[in-house]
């Protein structure tokens, strides 16, 4: 094990948090927020390929993480007076938590297509839900509420700026980042990827793989909730188009494009997707998603290893 | 609450109508990935592209019927050419990574739709118009047309697959596809042309269903997840099973659809899939394996 | 010559299991492959029907290299495959079973009836039971289904995978006699057999082969007489 391409993996991950930290100062405000929307999007992609890159297990319900992290946010900013941040954190993680278990109890039932369809329906479900119960969810409108202050434990607060919120989601996605690379590099993470290898293999070698299972579910939907509040956030709204499938097809572009199970790849995926879309739609208008779709699928057949993997491979050689 | 017995009758006529139309599509999903574990999540969409083509047809020759053969026509050569394109260099590799080619298939069919044939949606005049009395409603003949029609594909594709020289090939493809291959039978041809058969039907449900629901650019995910839906519940590869689940996934729609909204009856669907995944993974309607 | 291997190597995903296989049958001929269990006899027969394709080496028929080509070419070409499990069509009938070998281009419909004829005369058993499920016969059955579907290709070869395998002594000797009026009838047959009576019996020579190559090779006569070889390659 050479110790250069370490350096150069935390070099570049250093340098890429410093960019993002100084961006916010130097770039016009619709960059800035589109900085701070590709870390919330690369949250959510990094949640995916928990379960996508590392399980193998292909994942169409994010948008159900997503969406139920938002709303929760939203439920606390609605409900408590005045409306705490951590609060809203601890409200958004708890409802993801609580789709995540239940998706988890399905997942370890479920083979492959099996599972990736039944994920698909359960978005559609809460997507259904959220969007007819529109006494408590607001129906087709969503919901809209203020932004709560970053407060400091008794120390005070501080209202948010565009600036300050950017540096708050850089600070949560990092480590986030940095937790979930812990957690994929330990002996659990090397237990998922023999899962996604050859899981009659690892079953017979003795691990119980459901509870893996479980485990990789719930990890990737607390992070998905995590960046669903992150979004509440930064926009102040809560809608059911964000629960709708699009959102999970999104992400699972992210994964696909960046590189599936790299933790990194992903956000770089979401990046690039971002880009591109914006890139586009300049060109295509909102036509931007056939030449994106047909890259996505082109990129699927021949590049199944993302742009990440693509890239490590060069630099190997 | 009770609700009088002739509303309920109606909803039965309509969900068998409903029913029909999502198992012509539910089939060639399902024969699809019986012969080639394809899950194509583009599915619906091939009902929208065929639904659009027929639409055009239709409009511009003001003839039902040939609007409805140059639809199937169409999609089945384009879906022949998508399978040769994109799915045959994925034989072998797993099936997650012919679920994301074909999601990304469907995503820009979707946005094609929109670019070809504008954002509004079309109409499809029906070829025979006329009603009967059914009880205290005045019913669309066409409804009962599209119903049979429905069934005449079914069975037609289910004789061509009992009798005839190439149903003989694409069951033993479907059964055992390297031993079809070792008996001389060209299995890359046989997968072709059963994707484009699936895609025919496709298209053929989208333009009979125009009539009843219109063609709209997002009707196509939609279908794909109601045929995934029906597929799961009848048991993947079966073909039986999936005419049974359609019809049998619609009528509780419908019957749905008397208590609460449209919108909110599809949750029935849903329910359906979930019990069948835990009580009975391999299919509702599929015998007991021995 | 109408088949040689040259030098095969062959993979299963990371295992190497055929290390430089080479061996040759001549028109008409009855050869033998034998062999302990997973030296590799199986996968010869694959890599010859074009199932598993080799990493090196060339399958030479009729002269041309042949490695490579898909399955469904070379049944066209002559080589006909009865591998080890059978693979009946479960769900098809009999005679459908029979049918998937007979739709080939150029065959007329008198051609495939005559065909059909005769199989029914070496099978009676199958001309009773044409329009049952495959599924339902018993092993015997589908080992002569097996062997009559491969007849339909009316092949230059046939690769014939451990036959006997599981049946019962009277249609081992019945399998027998099959071998031998096929090979009197002019068709090439390459046995895997694990019965070597029956094998040296039927057959004009054989290879035996070791760890992924042939180690030995012999005719019959001899083999029947060399009891120390077969014990060192064949003895348990």
């Amino acid at each position: 094990m050479s110790q250069r391409p370490d350096l150069a993996y935390w070099a570049g991950v250093v340098i890429a948090v410093g960019l993002l930290f100084v961006a916010p100062l130097v770039l016009p405000p619709f960059w800035a927020r589109f900085a701070t929307e590709i870390l919330i999007w690369g949250l959510l992609a990094m949640s995916s390929d928990i379960l996508i890159g590392y399980t193998g297990m292909v994942s169409f319900g994010h948008s159900a993480f997503f969406g139920l992290g938002m709303y929760g946010a939203a439920a606390a900013l609605l409900t408590t007076k005045p409306p705490n941040l951590w609060l809203t954190l601890l409200y958004g993680l708890a409802a993801a938590a609580g789709v995540a278990a239940f998706v988890a109890f399905f997942a370890t039932r479920l083979r492959e297509i099996y599972f990736s369809i039944t994920t698909l329906v359960f978005s559609q479900i809460f997507y259904v839900i959220i969007f007819t119960w529109t006494e408590v969810t607001g129906g087709e409108n969503g919901l809209t509420f203020r932004q709560p202050a970053l407060s400091f434990l008794g120390l005070g607060s501080l209202p948010f700026t565009a600036t300050t919120l950017h540096w708050f989601v850089l600070a949560v996605v990092t480590i986030s980042f940095l937790v979930l690379r812990r957690i994929t590099q330990s002996p659990f993470g090397k237990v998922l990827q023999s899962i996604k290898e050859n899981e009659p293999r690892t079953r017979a070698i003795g691990y119980a793989v459901e509870r893996y299972k479980i485990l990789a579910v719930m990890l990737s939907g607390l992070f998905a909730g995590l960046a669903g509040v992150l979004y509440a956030l930064q926009n102040k709204f809560a809608a059911p188009d964000f629960v709708f499938f699009t959102v999970s097809g999104e992400v699972v572009i992210f994964n696909v494009m960046g590189g599936m199970g790299t933790l990194v790849g992903p956000v770089a995926g979401a990046a690039f997707f971002l880009l591109l879309r914006e890139g586009f739609s300049r060109y295509f208008t909102e036509y931007y998603l056939i030449p994106v779709g047909i890259i996505f699928t082109a990129m699927v057949i021949f590049m199944p290893q993302g742009l990440l993997g693509f890239l490590k491979r060069r630099l190997n050689s | 609450m009770a609700i009088p017995l002739d509303q309920i009758l109606i909803q039965t006529v309509t969900g068998l109508v409903n029913g029909m139309v999502l198992a012509l599509v539910a089939s060639g999903l399902t024969l699809i990935f019986g012969i080639m574990d394809v899950v194509n999540f583009a599915h619906g969409d091939l009902v929208m592209l065929g639904a659009f083509v027929g639409a055009t047809t239709v409009a511009t020759t003001g003839n039902f019927w040939l609007g409805l053969l140059i639809a199937a026509v169409t999609i089945a050569v384009f879906g022949a050419l998508l399978q040769v394109t994109t799915l045959r260099p994925l034989i072998g590799r797993d099936p997650l990574t012919t679920i994301l080619a074909t999601f990304g298939i469907s995503l820009v069919l979707q946005k094609y739709a929109i670019w070809q044939w504008g954002p509004s949606a079309r109409q499809i005049v029906e070829p025979v118009s006329g009603q009967f009395p059914l009880f205290y409603l005045e019913y669309p003949w066409y409804r009962i047309l599209t119903a049979l029609l429905s069934g005449a594909i079914i069975g037609a594709l289910y004789l061509f697959l009992k009798y005839g020289k190439y149903g003989i090939w694409i069951r033993a493809t479907t059964q055992d596809r390297v031993m079809a291959a070792a008996m001389g039978i060209p299995v890359p041809l046989v997968h072709t042309a059963v994707f484009a058969i699936g895609a025919a039907m496709a298209a053929a449900s989208g333009v009979l269903f125009g009539p009843l629901g219109g063609v709209t650019q997002n009707m196509g995910f939609d279908f794909t997840l109601r045929a995934f839906i029906v597929v799961v519940v009848g048991g993947m590869g079966n073909l039986g099973g999936s005419i049974l689940a359609a019809i049998f996934i619609s009528l509780l729609e419908a019957y749905a659809s008397l208590v609460v909204s449209p919108a909110q009856a599809v949750i029935v669907s849903f329910v359906a899939l979930i019990l069948t995944l835990l009580v009975r993974p391999t299919g509702l309607f599929v015998p007991t394996p021995k | 010559m109408l088949l040689r291997l040259e030098d095969i190597q062959t993979y299963y995903g990371k295992s190497h299991i055929l290390h430089g296989v080479s061996l040759e049958v001549q028109a008409g001929e009855v050869v033998g492959l034998l062999g302990r269990n997973g030296v590799g006899k199986s996968t010869t027969m694959k890599t010859v029907a074009g199932v598993v394709r080799p990493a090196a080496g060339r399958v030479l028929f009729e002269g041309k290299d042949v490695a490579g080509l898909p399955p469904y070419k070379l049944a066209h070409m002559g080589i006909a495959w009865v591998p080890e499990d059978r693979r009946v069509f479960r769900l098809l009938t009999v005679l459908e079973n029979l049918r998937t070998g007979l739709e080939r281009p150029g065959v007329t419909d008198q051609r495939k009836h005559a065909l059909l004829e005769k199989v029914y005369a070496y099978f009676p058993v199958l001309a009773e039971r044409r329009s049952q499920a495959a599924g339902t016969l018993s092993g015997g059955e589908q080992q002569m289904l097996a062997i009559a579907r491969a007849m339909m290709l009316e092949p230059k070869i046939i690769l014939l995978d451990e036959p006997t395998e599981g049946l019962m002594p009277r249609m081992v000797s019945q399998i027998k006699d099959i071998v031998h009026r096929l090979g009197g009838d002019g068709v090439a047959i390459l046995l895997v057999e694990q019965n070597v009576p029956l094998t040296l019996d039927a057959t004009t020579r054989c290879y035996i082969m070791e760890k992924g190559t042939v180690q030995h090779h012999a005719s019959s006569a001899e083999l029947r007489a060399n009891h120390a070889v077969i014990r060192q390659y064949l003895g348990v």
